[in-house]
């Protein structure tokens, strides 16, 4: 069997949306073209819009901009901000947390060699970042909050509501990156009343390759790439990736449904119950992130003794597909700082997994997944040395 | 750089098969008791190296004929990935059969050969060696502690790079038969730091007590520093060649030479000139000289006493002088 359970990473698409994705290529007109071929992609996508627009409650009066990936949106968002402060509008702060993604890091990373300061919130023990920490933060200076809505890593859920307002109240732009969120926690833009909002359309059964970027009405933005002026109303050049945009489109309709997220908190959330209730009768096994403020979809979970790695090795060979923190399945060799973050030991960062479901997941796979953790969990505990019963007369222990 | 470098997260697909196959079926893995040892009139070792904080850790067990100082058997228990567990059982299985001095030398590159499926091939990708590294540092201990000793006693400290095996002599060695001149050229000549690269500079995955660049900058500093003892030797004791000379004992002699042989002459006339520069542009050595005075207006200076300049310093100092007027 082939058990899939890497959904936080990027997920298989949709029957349904591949159809699309598939016919949609013949829809290959330029948008901005005079004739027939511009008139049918323009067709599309405006109803490739209206399907986001509706979806995800945005107001007509906002922008949504169809990128490649959360990865640009994070970048245009936050650059607009160090634009701005080289421009010398004076603001040179930017508030974050410890737990963000490559591409919230990297850019700010970047955003400090020019001289613009970053202030990292702590998370705490459950993976949450505390208001009155961002309160405490913000100051005349900050130009930017941005803060992720749920984790990749811990699935831990940010409170984005309260912390938008926290910053509308003082007048500071709130970004969230939001990759986690849709198809997993229903999406309300209005509601949820962020600035700006960043996705990727292959994490919640879409392509890969294209990704959106919601801009509230009136605030600031320079676009990330300059070119053609008439796309994307001049926010973001570059040819429009057709069938990729009609394709996610529907996906978001789909994966924003009361239907679909009905779903996923009952069915999908019950197969993820049971099989962390199943991994925590192992012993010296543990879980994180309380149930409340985690994703309905994810188990973080540590099982001393068996280093990361090898337990992916072992998953591997009998087709079971899943993710960890640890060292040694970096190319760079560094543990996780996200799960170390959870206030647990380094050790335990080396040995925590991660299974990320879908609702493509059957009860079929999570009781086949829990049939052969019950070999695995064994065999390689059986090599490691945590559990030998023949104490070492003397160790040596590398300072690290 | 370039097209290797755009595609990552290449692990798996480097193992070799012997490594695979070590990491579903460890031959080695298990332990020895007190029981054990007594069942065979050995003495038991049980040396641990490593730590779960740092995703590597192993323990050895060898049974030990006092006699002979051979190890009779040998088992391990591993905590770590694939790499750390196919290395540590490879390990152990060659030590079986080994007194413990012999086993002493056996290296983390040792194992990994025995772990590749052909000669050629690594058997894990760079950046893995270094789990390897363990596999010998566990045998240090076992030693020790078998010998009654400390670690820093059999360990050889001078290593410098754990995952090629390469100590401070063996970099500064190749620092000099190759003439090494960048860090770039030290890592591909040596291989050391080509691996989990912690050895290169501050800042790797693992902090060292001595670091590539360090000895690369003070090596180059001592050559350099040597060559100009040499050339301020030579200069007080003999003229040397002119092609071993500094650049300023360069401009000594070919001023001395004009001073004696041509300013005179450029003088008489109302003349003179000046060295501006002199630029090595091999084989030739290129004088830039300014004329002063008369000279600077008078034809000759690009014909016949521009020949005579010339003519005069490729006799007196060097054939391959060429003289240009600026």
């Amino acid at each position: 069997m082939e058990v899939y359970l890497d959904n936080n990473s990027t997920t298989p698409m949709d029957p349904e949306v591949k159809k699309i994705y598939e016919e949609t290529t013949e829809i290959f007109g330029n948008a901005n073209v005079i004739y027939k071929q511009g008139i049918q992609t323009r067709a599309a996508l405006n109803e490739a819009y209206d399907k986001m627009y509706d979806g995800l409650n945005a107001s007509d009066d906002d922008d949504i901009i169809f990128t490649s990936s959360t990865t640009e949106g994070n970048n245009a968002v936050i650059k607009t901000f160090l634009d701005s402060f080289l421009k010398g509008s004076g603001k040179n702060h930017i508030i974050t947390t410890v737990a963000e993604h490559a591409s919230i890091k990297s850019p700010l990373a970047y955003c400090k060699t020019f001289g613009m300061e970053v202030t990292y919130l702590n998370t705490n023990e459950n993976g949450l970042v505390s208001i009155d920490d961002l309160r405490t933060a913000m100051t005349e200076k900050t130009a930017l909050v941005t803060i992720l809505f749920a984790s990749n890593e811990t699935g831990a859920i940010q409170p984005i509501k309260q912390m938008a307002r926290a910053a509308r109240d003082m007048n500071i732009p709130f970004h969230t990156d939001a990759a986690q969120a849709i198809g997993k926690v229903k999406v309300d833009l209005q509601d949820l009343g962020v600035d700006y909002f960043t996705f990727s359309g292959h994490k919640f059964h879409g392509p890969k390759g294209v990704g959106g970027l919601y801009i509230k009405a009136k605030a600031p933005y320079t676009p990330l790439i300059h070119g053609s002026k008439n796309v994307m109303g001049g926010k973001r050049a570059g040819s429009v990736y057709n069938n990729g945009v009609f394709a996610m489109a529907q996906a978001v309709k789909i994966a924003n449904s009361d239907e679909n997220l009905e779903y996923m908190n009952t069915e999908v959330l019950r197969l993820r119950n049971k099989l962390e209730d199943a991994i925590l009768k192992i012993k010296d096994t543990k879980s994180y992130v309380p149930r409340e403020h985690r994703l309905n979809n994810i188990v973080v979970a540590s099982f001393r003794g068996i280093e990361g790695e090898a337990m992916l090795w072992d998953m591997n060979e009998n087709g079971l597909y899943i993710s960890t923190g640890s060292s040694c399945s970096s190319e760079d060799l560094e543990a996780s700082a996200v799960v170390e973050a959870l206030g647990e030991k380094v050790e335990i960062a080396n040995a925590t997994v991660m299974f990320a479901l879908s609702k493509f997941t059957t009860e079929e796979q999570i009781d086949y997944l829990i049939e052969k953790l019950g070999i695995i969990v064994p065999r390689i505990r059986e090599i490691s040395m945590t559990y030998a019963k023949q104490e070492a007369f003397s160790q040596f222990i590398e300072e690290h | 750089m370039a097209r290797n470098d755009l595609v990552s997260g290449n692990v798996w697909e480097q193992y070799s098969k012997k490594v695979q196959e070590r990491m579903n079926n460890p031959v080695a893995m298990g332990e020895f008791t007190q029981e054990d040892a007594d069942a065979k009139g050995a003495r038991l070792i049980v040396a641990d190296f490593g730590a779960e904080s740092c995703g590597d850790a192993v323990r050895l067990f060898w049974l030990v004929d006092e006699s002979t100082d051979t190890i009779l058997d040998s088992k391990f228990k591993s905590f770590g990935c694939g790499t750390a567990i196919a290395s540590s059982d490879a390990m152990a299985e060659l030590c079986v059969g080994k007194t413990v001095d012999q086993a002493i030398k056996i290296t983390n590159t040792e194992v990994e050969a025995f772990l590749r499926d052909d000669d050629g091939t690594p058997a894990v990708p760079p950046q893995k060696m270094h789990c390897s590294v363990m596999a010998y540092d566990v045998i240090l201990e076992a030693a020790a502690q078998y010998k009654g000793c400390s670690r820093s006693d059999i360990e050889n400290t001078d290593i410098v790079c754990e995952c090629a095996r390469k100590t401070k002599q063996d970099i500064i060695d190749a620092i000099r038969d190759h003439d090494l001149k960048t860090i770039e050229d030290l890592i591909s000549t040596t291989k050391a730091g080509s691996y989990c690269k912690s050895c290169i500079r501050p800042g790797g995955h693992e902090p060292k007590d001595i670091y590539l660049v360090d000895i690369l900058a003070d090596e180059l500093a001592k050559i350099s520093e040597e060559k100009l003892v040499a050339a301020a030797n030579t200069s007080a004791s003999e003229t040397p060649q002119f092609d071993k000379m500094t650049i300023v004992q360069r401009i000594k002699a070919i001023d001395a030479v004009i001073d004696e042989y041509i300013r005179p002459m450029l003088i008489m006339d109302g003349g003179d000139m000046e060295i501006i520069d002199i630029k090595e542009n091999t084989p030739y050595y290129d004088i830039y000289i300014r004329y002063l005075g008369a000279c600077g207006s008078c034809a000759s200076g690009s014909t016949g006493t521009l020949y005579a300049i010339e003519s005069t310093l490729k006799a007196k100092v060097d054939e391959n002088i060429r003289v240009l007027p600026v």
